[in-house]
């Protein structure tokens, strides 16, 4: 595996997209090559050049291509966009759509994480060692197919629309969450360790969700079925099912309903 | 006063005959001319095809619903720019989305396929004025649009009671009322009842309160086309669309021509035309048992002189349906449970919208895709069978080539059958493995320029070679002579002309935007004394119905684009 | 002698009436008087021959004073400044013409920035539910026709849509309807006891942000899951809950019409996605339709105009000049305010001055500030240039979009007395931009 840094020098006067900064469009570049690609502000179309400078070298693919992002990014969305392999390590806050669709590979963000955080991501790995607000591994605007794969763990807290329309893979919020879990879920799992405000599974028609704090507004489309030891991020717990939505359409395998669930720690 | 000549192409012009003869073309002041001065500007065709502007006679590219499908699906735009991986701004605005396009990549993209005419299949009359201002930011392609009058009250009260020349006073006076260009019908009855969560399923199933069935909304319709003269005739979508079994609904309603003969003065021979068979034209009783009455259905349609089809093809993409057939939506999204749109509109009409994923895997898509070719295939006077996807419906319009590809090249056919999973039952279910026929060129211009502009009534203006017609040409860069053995350079030869020319302006070359000139709104101007009788009904109907009033219901005219009437007189 | 024009479209409310009649001074320059039409209508029809009303441009001068200008200097002044502009944003439409419209699209198509309109502070929540689950709804004339159980939910009609029950909904006799209110149950869903609750049949006073949770409970309920309601969902009462479910199941024909509690009260979206899934499921049992209380009377408009024009009805991003995004929650204009991520402000047909947020609005004054509006505003006030223009169905007329998406054609009445109309002004900066454009490339 071979390292790119980039380092910033010039922060922009808006927001920048860097959706140039993937593993994908580094690889087999030289640093001058890089430092060409294109970034947007606004209507502007500078290069990465402008703003960050470039040490290291770049691996033949993805797969073998780090990038480690130096200086104050949080002004600095879309790093990740549709990456597919790789390492991805942000040494801040970072802005927007960090790991947008991302299909494999692994981002760190060593900050804070705004809004639509890995939407709709296929695979790979994202870790956000503090808090991340809305939208995290939710689907885009109208799409039905949300979040399908890979594991997103944010390690303070997040806000609403968590895995909106998920239909696979993990998301791990270490602190609590404000409303709209799973919602429109017709798969996945996410895993709230803190409290939740309410609306955890709404319009769910499949998935998990597993909630180790306190759910304040439960909603009423849930039902406690049984009390189950389950396993969840590595230790064992006891928790509550319930099932659900009882108000939405359901699906059967081999002629039985299947559910959505939340596991409450007991 | 200018002047072009297009030399030495493969020239197919079914209205003229020419079946691929290397021919001049002239062209004078936007017209087809016999000939032209030394001085007119040159295009080398040689070695290339020339046809006709292409004609589509069923499509939906502008109003209401077709708006609430772009509104409602920002997942169509996604990744679908310039840096995202789609296609360059080539003309002066942006180009938007995959299944639904925005006017303004409607306009290029039909131009880059060489079309220069279209008819916008189903306009709700209450929403006149939305697709007329869809219509002004289109560019490049002329468009007419139909009217939706199978569940109209109006068209249900005087059909009850066998009032044709009311009916036809009607129809005249929402034509106006509009700029429409013809009588569209859809799920006749169905709609309606689907106003009350109902349905028509079939063509003897009343209309609940109405007290009328389908089959007299048809001849009815049919009946009012004819007394009036209009240059198109009845345009059917019948009832009970999409399901397993339907072939014997649609028999019944094709037999409803029998004995009705065109009455016009624009040449059109039919008296219906049915759209998207293919969604019409399935066996079986249930999903398990679904499969292809193509040869069944068009053995009818071969032998019935007074009757047009389109084929709806399906295309294998995720698309967006859509459909003034309101029910059959709301049915659909019960099935695939993705986001269902519907607007019911008062007095008139429905409509409903729901995205479509069709999964090349999925036996019942095969069959349908199989069933949309062997149609085409089983075709014998391809004047009377037109290429359609029924746009959105079973695909986006953009497609077009990747159809003819199919209907020319069974090698081609072959290959995607092969890539299907549920291949064994689309195989036993259709007759398309067995089918070795392959379309050539002279019949694919017969069926996607020539028909259609003859079906429409508009054969001297559109579709055509002839002196007089517009100068809307396509040149595809395909040799006519040597046709390529692989069949992705057929795909590839129809996707982007090396010229299309709009009324004698060239608007591409090599397969880009170069200009774009303002469009027509192509309607249908009916010349009649005023009927007394259906003036009180309409304004009784405005003052109790209605939400708006009579007075701002018809298009103003100035809100209506580069008009350009085609005329009738009832005498 | 004075003229009266009638069949005239009103230019306030998403109602869109078109009966109202006006009557003018001989000279076609002053509204006398105005019928059918409520108060607030009343005002703005007054309001378009005030002498009050400012007929020139005027640009803020270096001591802080507005001086009067040309338009073609303002329209100079504004393509120069969208021209040097990284990421300029134009926001409003709440009263403009769709002519208007589409030519803001190309405005900002060609100087390559941000576009919004005021349902990004209103009805926006309505789009994304949209997005997410369709919307089965119908025209105003078949509530009319044939509506007999009538929901309208954290929605005031009797103040923000005045004429909404009389014409459309509660008390009009249509086809179907010839009983009018008689036969209809109106069923009003609201934590406060407004005014339009005091005509309904039944009210059910829901607690305030748990909206979500009581259409869960109608969905158990649809889908056969009554035995498992709780005693109480968001403050009401089981039995209540029964007794309404029921009445919706068992309509004829059902419309749900909403509002900004919906829109606004947590979850936003949400709570209309999970209206919309209660309509669907209602199809299957009964014939249901939903529909936005839309505030303003084309506030549909840009929403219809530019899904035509770039596939997306509003928080539009057209920076990239060759394709089009759009995510609210980043290119929606108050979160691009609040995070200061734009560089200059277009304000037309609205007051962002009083709508948005005080840290907004200190963002967005920073930059360069146009305003294109009528009237004096709290926008225009703090503006660096106020450029008056027509009020649409008053001095120019056009095709506006009703609550319901049907186009209503609206009426000139009086002479605009050289006032510019939206389009022409707006076509005149994009043609300036399109040379600037050219000199630039």
């Amino acid at each position: 595996m071979e390292t790119v840094t980039m380092t910033l020098v010039q922060h922009p006067e808006l927001y920048l997209e860097c959706y140039s900064v993937t593993p994908d469009l580094f690889a087999g570049k030289s640093l001058a090559e890089i430092a060409d690609l294109p970034a947007h502000e606004g209507k502007i179309v500078w290069k990465l050049g402008d703003f960050f400078k470039f040490d290291g070298k770049s691996g033949a693919t993805a797969a073998e291509t780090r990038i480690i992002v130096n200086g104050d990014v949080h002004k600095m969305k879309r790093f990740g966009q549709q990456m597919t392999a790789g390492e991805i390590l942000i040494n801040s806050a970072a802005d927007m759509y960090v790991g947008c669709w991302m299909r494999g590979g692994k981002i760190t963000v060593k900050g804070n994480a705004d809004a639509f955080l890995g939407i709709a991501m296929e695979g790979g790995e994202i870790t956000v060692e503090g808090d991340a607000t809305n939208h995290v591994g939710s689907a885009y605007r109208g799409d039905w197919r949300g979040m399908s794969g890979g594991l997103i763990r944010v390690k303070g807290k997040a806000g609403n629309d968590i895995g909106t329309a998920m239909t696979g893979g993990t998301i791990i919020i270490e602190g609590d969450a404000f409303i709209h879990v799973l919602t429109h879920a017709d798969g996945g799992t996410v895993i709230i360790k803190g409290d939740v405000e309410g609306r955890v599974g709404g319009q769910m028609v499949k998935g998990d969700a597993y909630v180790l704090g306190k759910i304040l507004y439960p909603l009423p489309g849930f039902k406690k079925v049984a009390t189950v030891e389950k396993e969840c991020d590595g230790q064992t717990y006891t928790f509550d099912q319930y099932i659900g939505d009882l108000g939405e359409r359901k699906g059967k395998k081999k002629g039985e309903v299947i559910y959505g669930n939340i596991y409450l720690k007991a | 006063m200018s002047e072009l000549i297009i030399k030495n192409g493969y020239v197919f012009d079914p209205i003229s005959g020419i079946k691929g003869d290397k021919a001049d073309i002239a062209i004078k002041d936007g017209k087809i001319v016999d000939k032209v001065s030394a001085k007119a500007k040159s295009i080398d065709a040689n070695g290339k095809t020339v046809m006709a502007g292409g004609v589509d006679i069923h499509t939906h590219v502008v109003g209401p619903k077709v708006n609430l499908g772009r509104e409602m699906r920002p997942e169509d735009k996604l990744f679908r720019g310039s840096v995202r991986g789609g296609i360059v701004k080539q003309g002066k605005r942006m180009e938007m989305g995959f299944s639904i396009p925005s006017t303004w990549k409607t306009g290029y993209s039909y131009a880059r396929l060489g079309y220069t005419y279209v008819n916008e299949a189903a306009m709700p009359p209450l929403m006149a004025p939305h697709v007329h201002e869809e219509i002004r930011d289109t560019p490049i392609i002329d468009i007419s649009a139909m009217p939706v009058f199978g569940n109209n009250w109006f068209c249900l009260e005087y059909l009850k009671n066998k009032e044709i020349e009311n009916n036809a006073a009607y129809i005249a006076w929402l034509l106006k009322a509009t700029y429409g260009v013809g009588i569209k019908c859809v799920n006749p009855g169905g709609t309606e009842a689907w106003a009350w969560g109902e349905n028509c399923v079939n063509i003897h199933d009343p209309v609940p309160y109405f007290d009328i069935t389908p089959a007299e909304i048809i001849k009815g319709l049919i009946e009012s086309n004819e007394y009036l003269g209009l240059p198109h005739s009845l345009h059917l979508h019948g009832n009970n669309l999409g399901n397993p079994g339907n072939y014997t609904d649609t028999l019944d309603t094709l037999k409803l021509a029998e004995g009705y003969k065109a009455k016009n003065k624009f040449g059109r021979t039919q008296v219906i035309h049915n759209t998207h068979l293919q969604f019409h034209s399935y066996k079986g009783n249930s999903w398990g048992t679904f499969g292809s009455a193509a040869k069944e259905v068009m053995d009818y349609v071969n032998k019935a002189d007074n009757i047009t089809i389109d084929l709806g093809c399906v295309t294998l993409d995720e698309t967006t349906t859509m459909t003034a057939d309101g029910p059959f939506e709301h049915h659909l999204q019960s099935l695939n449970h993705l986001k269902w749109a519907n607007c019911d509109v008062e007095l008139e009409t429905g409509s409903g919208i729901v995205p479509f994923v069709y999964d090349k895997d999925s036996a019942v898509v095969g069959i349908q895709w199989a069933t949309g070719l062997e149609l085409g295939l089983y075709a014998k006077d391809m004047m009377r069978v037109f290429i359609t996807t029924d746009h959105p419906n079973a695909g986006p319009f953009t497609r077009y080539p990747r159809i003819i590809k199919w209907l020319m090249s069974n090698k081609a056919r072959l290959a995607t059958l092969d890539s299907m999973k549920g291949k064994a039952k689309v195989i036993a279910a259709t007759d398309l493995a067995s089918m070795d026929r392959e379309l050539n060129l002279y019949e694919i211009a017969m069926m996607t320029r020539a028909g259609p502009a003859r079906a429409l009534g508009m054969s001297n203006m559109y579709g055509s070679l002839a002196a007089g017609a517009d100068a809307n040409i396509a040149i595809y860069d395909l040799d006519a002579k040597k046709l390529p053995t692989d069949p992705e350079l057929i795909e590839e030869a129809f996707s982007k002309t090396a010229y299309t020319i709009k009324e004698g302006v060239i608007v591409v070359q090599g397969g880009e935007i170069v200009a774009e000139p303002p469009n027509h709104t192509v309607w249908t101007k009916v010349t009649m004394p005023e009927n007394t009788q259906v003036m009180r009904d309409i304004k009784e109907k405005f003052t109790k119905s209605y939400t708006v009033n009579l007075e701002n219901y018809a298009v103003f005219d100035d809100h209506v684009y580069r008009p350009r009437a085609i005329e009738v007189d009832v005498a | 002698m004075p003229k009266v024009i009638e069949n005239v479209g009103c230019p306030y409310c998403g109602c869109s009436c078109d009966d109202v009649r006006v009557t003018v001074s001989d000279d076609g320059k002053k509204v006398l008087e105005v019928e059918n039409v409520c108060a607030i209508g009343t005002e703005i029809f007054k309001h378009g021959s005030s002498d009050h009303r400012i007929r020139k441009p005027r640009l803020r001068q270096p001591d802080g004073s507005m001086k009067d200008i040309t338009y073609e200097e303002a329209i100079e002044w504004t393509a120069q400044h969208l021209y040097k502009a990284k990421k300029p944003l134009m926001y409003g439409f709440g009263s403009t013409n769709c002519e208007g419209q589409a030519a803001a699209a190309r405005v900002m198509e060609t100087a390559g920035g941000m576009l919004d309109n005021c349902a990004t502070i209103c009805h926006g929540p309505s789009f994304l539910a949209i997005f997410d689950n369709g919307y089965p709804t119908c025209t105003l004339g078949e509530v009319k026709n044939r509506a007999d159980v009538i929901v309208y939910w954290g929605s005031n009609p009797a103040h923000a849509h005045p004429r909404h029950m009389s014409r459309y909904s509660i008390f009009p006799r249509g086809f179907f309807t010839g009983k009018g209110q008689k036969k209809r149950t109106v069923i009003v869903v609201d934590p406060r006891y407004t005014d339009t609750a005091n005509v309904a049949d039944i009210h059910l006073r829901v607690k305030q942000g748990h909206d979500y949770e009581l259409f869960d409970a109608f969905r158990m309920v649809v889908n056969g899951h009554a035995d498992d309601l709780p005693d109480v969902v968001a403050d009401v009462p089981k039995e209540q809950i029964l007794e309404v479910a029921e009445i919706m199941a068992n309509a004829r024909f059902g419309t749900t019409f909403f509002g900004m509690g919906l829109t606004h009260s947590d979850g936003r979206n949400h709570n209309i996605d999970i209206a919309i899934s209660l309509t669907r499921d209602l199809n299957k049992v009964a014939k249901w339709t939903i529909m936005a209380m839309r505030g303003h009377y084309n506030i549909a408009g840009p929403g219809v105009v530019w899904s035509w024009t770039f596939g997306f009805p509003y928080c539009l991003d057209l920076t990239k000049k060759n394709y089009a995004h759009m995510n609210p929650g980043e290119t929606s204009s108050v979160d691009m305010a609040m995070r200061d991520e734009v560089d200059m402000f277009i304000n037309i047909g609205t007051d962002a001055g009083a709508h948005f947020p005080i840290p907004a609005v200190q963002h967005l004054k920073k930059h360069p500030w146009v305003t294109i509006d009528p009237s004096i505003n709290m926008a225009s006030e703090i503006s660096d240039l106020h450029i008056p223009v027509c009020i649409c169905g008053v001095d120019v007329g056009g095709v506006v979009y009703r609550m319901d998406n049907v186009p209503i054609q609206f009426r000139q009445v009086i002479d605009p007395q050289g006032l510019l109309d939206d389009e022409t002004l707006l076509n005149k900066i994009a043609d300036r931009l399109d040379e600037l454009n050219a000199q630039g490339a």
